[in-house]
């Protein structure tokens, strides 16, 4: 992995952290570090080729960082067992809603405002995630 | 060193997420249908249960793997940057998308819970469970609701989310990226997006992008529930 964007991802997560706490922002500290990089990366101030590798080694293994808080549910099993029917059904159910509310309404508001463009992977070429 | 002290070590916790999520990757290439982040969480969850290793003891590594989302959801910058062309010019799709979807995914959850009989504090500790887990707990916490379990329900959501919702959304005839991405991001933010990056990048850039929008909408919502709420 290139250590250089590595520190560059590092160095924005930091700032965001700074600018949350120190502001006392309502958005997590990574979103914020998000959005001042991408902001970094359209004003040309970091450059795609000096985080481009180290961006793709994080970003095709993200599932892997998710892990260690999926196994912290455990602690919650004996709760979340006396109240299964609520907290599974309305898990299930809201998450399929909220999918398929926001899945059409896309769908829709594209198809009112005629943009479709051809070919639904057209972009999607260079593939990062290796 | 005792098993017991060895346990203890971060290194422990740290190898046997690795470990479980390599050999789980293993499995995904084999047969795709198995998510690779259930496989290794459930492996590991059976591990601890199997072996009476506390889940504390694990945690000591796991802190360590979890502190990488960090600079990994702050790399979604790139191909956000990457696949920006797209995005903007359906922008308006995807904020509008966006901001329906975190509607009703306070409604869906509090109509469901309560038509369930659930208590008014697991009504409240349900109601953000679609945004990314910092932001959520935070809004539980302000709104009177149970933080840790918010994390938690948070956590289950984007899994079943990344686990179902790509084939649920083909299935309802929503097939193209920027709808599949919005409804990914929206639904089951980093957990879901993580998945779809590895489908197509340029859906995984919606999905980080509608993950941020969904955050910031849904903490301005909570603003007038919080004073309902009191």
């Amino acid at each position: 992995m290139d250590v250089t964007g590595f520190a560059l991802l590092l160095g924005f997560y930091l700032l965001g952290y700074a600018l949350q706490s120190g502001l006392q922002l309502p958005i997590p500290a990574n979103v914020l570090g998000m959005l001042l990089f991408t902001a970094a990366l359209f004003l040309k101030w970091v450059k795609l080729e000096w985080v481009e590798e180290a961006s793709a080694f994080l970003i095709r293994h993200m599932l892997l960082f998710f892990a260690p808080f999926v196994v912290g549910t455990m602690v919650f099993f004996p709760y979340i067992g006396e109240h299964a029917l609520q907290i599974i059904a309305s898990l299930l159910l809201s998450t399929f809603g909220v999918l398929l509310t926001t899945g059409w309404s896309a769908k829709a508001v594209d198809a009112a405002f005629g943009k479709r463009r051809p070919g639904k992977n057209a972009g999607a070429k260079e593939d990062i995630s290796g | 060193m005792s098993l017991s002290e060895l346990v203890h070590e971060p290194l422990f916790g740290v190898t046997l997420t690795v470990a479980a999520y390599a050999a789980a990757l293993k499995l995904h290439e084999r047969w795709p249908r198995i998510h690779p982040l259930f496989a290794a969480s459930a492996a590991i969850v059976v591990l601890l249960l199997a072996s009476g290793i506390p889940y504390e003891s694990y945690r000591i590594g796991g802190d360590y793997i979890t502190f990488m989302l960090g600079p990994a959801t702050v790399a979604l910058g790139v191909p956000l940057y990457k696949n920006a062309a797209r995005v903007r010019c359906h922008a308006a799709a995807i904020l509008a998308a966006v901001t329906t979807g975190s509607v009703s995914a306070i409604l869906l959850s509090a109509a469901l819970v309560w038509s369930l009989g659930g208590s008014m504090e697991l009504i409240i500790t349900m109601m953000p469970k679609s945004v990314t887990s910092p932001i959520a707990l935070e809004i539980s916490r302000q709104a009177g609701g149970i933080p840790e379990l918010t994390a938690v329900l948070t956590v289950l959501t984007g899994l079943i989310g990344s686990m179902f919702g790509p084939a649920l959304l083909r299935a309802a005839g929503v097939r193209d990226d920027i709808a599949l991405g919005a409804a990914i991001g929206t639904a089951a933010h980093g957990i879901g997006t993580a998945r779809i990056m590895r489908d197509s990048e340029q859906a995984g850039s919606v999905g980080g992008f509608a993950m941020g929008v969904a955050a910031i909408v849904t903490s301005l919502l909570f603003i007038p529930l919080y004073a309902w709420l009191q």
